[in-house]
């Protein structure tokens, strides 16, 4: 290939990062995170993240380039990193010539002054020329990292992306350490600033990153064989000794952390709740479902009617008495929704699904039902769960006085998410392996095939929706008593969005993925205000580049695996992948 | 050996009951709630002309968009669902240009040039869109198993949603008033505002041209080609990749053009416009049968009419309180309905239940 042709395959990666970086600052997302340090008074999370792109466009091109010529010359690479880094900022530079010729903020509600101030450092129009020397010397800096040996580029990559993560993370990890005594609150007053890591605080990181990442990369195959070598007793005791100590952990956590932390981890809970059980119908029958959130409904309306002290409870009855009822209806509306629409093929159902969904939400919230579910107003009075006895029901829109324990607040109700996602995480798994799992999954592999296996195919995919149901009537009961009222508005077609997108992410059919997805969608964008704005930005990117990249998951599961990489360990060319629905 | 069980025969009794129970409660609730609202004659003629026309000029936009989701249909057999933020776009091209023709006073002065090059400019904008998410979301996909694009879809759909939302905020914008639309215009002695309909003539023309296009050009007859047999048509030396561009661009060309007509009755545009047009749009194009472009346009006057009239007609005289809340509803009952029972539409052919 010749040089030229080389140069501007570089030229196009730094173009791309350009257009990337040009992106995030339109969207807002550079101004947003500027507001936060990476390290405290030196650099901001917003300019980390154009440094960032300079750098990756620069790491990216050198690799093709490596890729193309099928070998690594230091200079070639330097080269190139730096030309892809220049371009990046180069692109960015022109885009703030405009800016400044320009009113851009006509059109584009973030190109603001406050933009360009940061896209130029702060140094005024003089900034403009910074931008190209800081992208090539990104760009450069990505070339040497990409040049340096494996075991060197490993630890540092991981170190970068470790910092970024501690800075968005600094400002949760001082108040709870803030919280405690003594020398932790001192370490954390070492470590964290105000707004971001200290300056000690991010080489101490960068050091024990970088330590710990070497360390175990050379250590690792060791410490695992020195596992398997164990007697088989041994490695039961540390099995049952890390999971004590786990359960600790899970126990202690909201007392040490506050209500914040223990709101979220409820959250991460339900929605846990609601992805295992479309996991059912999903992952492992291979039904799409977009208006899961019905079921939602179901069990939050449920228990609100029964157990609500405000004008529409009708019976007054204790939440636990609630729950397993609300769990029994959201377990006939699914078999009353999966009744009819179980015969249609796969993407109409998830539009049939959708189309029953909005169904619902428009009904609960409309004054025709109003008398019923409250309409645009909700149901309100929620009584709290009570452990002990609960005193009668005086009047309309007053509590009942609980004597015993008071599930009242976040801190309290994340025992019974816990508990409940515990509770379905073993069901999914018992139910995995047994006849039931294994007909679902011949389903979603062929349909024909395993009807003339004897399946019943309505019974089997019926059974699918009214426990994918079960599982989301259960997380919509205890919702209901986490927030303590109901409006028709929350059940919107995102919630079933997020729930797809959490299967999607954390692994389709893989019981601990959609539990790592439930943590990485629901739980970060909670924690992190500034992420949580772009939220749905990030899960339509991360939707997009699954099924592309990575369509079997973070945490794939072994089957789902197998499958999408079978056809090309074949040689012989296989036949046409087939529709799985 | 054929023996079913009893628990068998028991679900399919319960399918086909439940199924039967479904239509008849529709249809009794249609019949009922007509003959009632007629004998009480609450609405004058005049006001049933007026849903009518209304639910033309609604349809005809359903419509516009609907010939979108068929025409990708028709050749990939994808839904895809990011149609409706296309859609969108288009809208907010539309806005951008009229907004600034308003403001120098073009707009003023030649209102039917302003008005024509705004709607060019979205078809423009949502064509170049649509080619991008085409290129990025659904190309690398192709070939895979159904629900793969679907998902990619529908993560492309809130990307864009929320890529507009950062671009451009939360609020809603109100569209510039072009003086020469207000009014009305007497048509069989009733009062019909003038926008309804330019909404109804506009819309009609450009599924004219498209027809045209895709009937009686050599392009279209290379995108029927390519939506009989892609293999077939590329051997006959039909570059499938640059028709299926060309079939993207097409659709989201009407659609950005559906895009200012429905910002042109509602006055406002916003991130999440999008999404119920959408959905609406695809009902209609189901309900016309899918892959079907004069289905299409049937099917998105039909419902144009029945969510117009349908809360007054059907609604209101069985009890129901403000049926006009229920107006979603009404598409999406319609949308459920279709698929269960004739999920190959009015005008489609008969495909089979699987794929």
């Amino acid at each position: 290939m010749k040089k030229d042709n080389l140069f501007w395959f570089a030229i196009r990666i730094g173009l791309l990062g350009g257009i990337v970086g040009l992106f995030l600052s339109l969207i807002g997302m550079i101004e947003v995170f500027s507001k936060r340090d990476v390290i405290e008074n030196v650099i901001t999370l917003g300019d980390f993240m154009l440094l960032a792109i300079a750098l990756a466009t620069g790491f990216i091109a050198t690799r093709t380039i490596s890729n193309l010529l099928n070998q690594s010359k230091l200079v070639n690479n330097l080269m190139a990193g730096t030309l892809a880094g220049l371009t990046t900022g180069i692109l960015i530079a022109a885009f703030v010539w405009l800016g400044s010729q320009i009113n851009l903020r006509a059109v584009f509600l973030n190109a603001s002054p406050a933009l360009f101030d940061l896209l130029t450092f702060k140094r005024g129009a003089a900034g403009v020329w910074l931008l190209p020397e800081f992208g090539a010397i990104a760009g450069l800096m990505g070339a040497l990292l990409f040049s340096l040996p494996e075991k060197f580029r490993q630890p540092i990559t991981r170190a970068i992306i470790f910092l970024f993560g501690m800075a968005l993370f600094s400002g949760l990890f001082r108040v709870v350490m803030i919280n405690q005594s003594g020398n932790i609150e001192k370490l954390a007053k070492y470590l964290f600033g105000q707004t971001g890591l200290t300056l000690q605080g991010t080489i101490i990181f960068f050091v024990v990153v970088i330590a710990i990442s070497m360390l175990w990369s050379a250590r690792s195959q060791s410490i695992q064989d020195g596992f398997a070598r164990l007697p088989k007793k041994g490695q039961t005791t540390i099995r049952v000794v890390l999971l004590a100590l786990l359960a600790y952990i899970a126990l202690g956590l909201p007392q040490v952390s506050g209500p914040f932390i223990a709101q979220v981890i409820v959250l991460v809970c339900l929605y846990a709740m609601m992805a295992l059980g479309l996991n059912i119908t999903l992952g492992f029958a291979g039904l799409l479902d977009l208006g899961f959130v019905a079921f939602f409904a179901v069990g939050a309306y449920t228990v609100g009617l029964l157990t609500s002290y405000g004008p529409f409870g009708l019976q007054h009855i204790s939440f636990w008495v609630a729950v397993p009822i609300a769990v029994l209806a959201s377990m006939m509306f699914g078999a009353f929704l999966g009744l009819p629409v179980l015969g249609i093929r796969g993407d109409y159902l998830a539009i049939a699904t959708l189309g029953f969904g909005e169904i619902v939400r428009l009904l609960a919230g409309s004054d025709f039902l109003a008398p019923f579910f409250g309409g645009p107003q909700g149901i309100i009075g929620i009584q709290k769960p009570c452990l002990g006895t609960l005193g009668e029901f005086v009047r309309v829109d007053v509590p009942r006085v609980c004597n015993g324990i008071e599930f009242g607040g976040p801190k309290e109700i994340y025992y019974i998410a816990l508990t409940g996602a515990i509770l379905i995480a073993f069901i999914a798994w018992r139910l995995q392996r047994s006849r039931l799992g294994r007909a679902w999954m011949a389903i979603r592999e062929d349909e024909d095939v395993a009807e003339a296996l004897g399946i019943n195919l309505i019974q089997t995919k019926l059974l699918a929706y009214i426990l994918g149901a079960a599982f989301a009537g259960l997380g919509g009961a205890i919702f209901t008593v986490l927030v303590g009222s109901i409006f028709a508005s929350s059940m919107q077609l995102i919630v079933s969005i997020n729930v797809v997108s959490i299967i999607i992410v954390g692994g389709i059919g893989s019981i601990p993925g959609v539990i790592v997805g439930a943590i990485a969608l629901i739980g970060l964008p909670e924690l992190l205000r500034e992420v949580s704005e772009f939220r749905y930005l990030l899960y339509g990117a991360a939707l997009i580049m699954m099924m592309i990249a990575k369509p079997e998951g973070l945490w794939p599961s072994p089957t789902i695996l197998r499958e999408l990489h079978h056809e090309e360990s074949e040689l012989a060319p296989s036949k046409p992948s087939k529709a799985k629905a | 050996m054929m023996r079913t069980s009893f628990g068998e025969r028991v679900t399919d009794w319960a399918v086909s009951g439940f199924l039967w129970g479904f239509r008849i409660l529709i249809i009794l609730i249609v019949v009922l709630g007509t003959f009632l609202t007629i004998r009480a004659g609450k609405y004058t003629s005049e006001q049933w002309i007026d849903f009518v026309v209304s639910g033309i000029s609604q349809g005809s936009i359903y419509a516009l968009i609907a010939l979108g989701y068929t025409m990708v249909y028709g050749i990939l057999r994808m839904i895809n669902f990011a149609h409706g933020e296309i859609f969108m776009t288009g809208a907010f091209g539309g806005y951008f240009l009229a907004t600034w023709l308003t403001g120098i006073g073009f707009m003023d002065k030649y209102p039917a040039i302003g008005f024509i090059s705004a709607i060019l400019f979205a078809m423009l904008i949502s064509a170049l869109i649509a080619m991008l998410v085409e290129r990025i979301a659904y190309r690398p996909l192709r070939g895979a198993p159904r629900l793969v694009p679907l998902i990619s879809a529908i993560g492309a759909s809130f990307f864009l949603q929320y890529t507009f939302r950062g671009f451009f905020g939360p609020g809603v914008y109100a569209y510039p008033r072009i003086k020469a639309l207000d009014g009305d215009w007497a048509i069989f002695g009733v009062e019909i505002l003038k926008v309804k309909i330019i909404v109804i003539v506009a819309a009609l023309l450009m599924m004219a041209i498209l027809y045209y296009i895709v009937m009686f050009t050599k392009m279209g007859k290379a995108m029927r080609a390519v939506s009989e047999n892609k293999d077939v048509a590329a051997l006959m030396g039909i570059d499938v990749n640059r028709i299926i561009v060309t079939t993207f661009a097409l659709g989201a060309a009407m659609a950005g053009a559906a895009g200012v007509l429905y910002s042109l009755i509602f006055r406002q545009v916003g991130f999440f416009m999008g999404f119920t047009p959408g959905i609406k749009a695809f009902t209609a194009a189901v309900l016309g049968g899918i892959g079907n472009i004069p289905g299409a346009m049937v099917g998105g006057l039909v419902l144009g009419i029945l969510e117009s009239v349908g809360p007054a007609l059907f609604l209101e005289s069985v009890g129901i309180d403000r049926p006009y809340q229920l107006k979603d509803a009404i598409a999406y009952i319609m949308l459920v309905m279709i698929l269960l029972f004739r999920p190959s539409g009015i005008l489609g052919e008969r495909i089979s239940k699987k794929a």
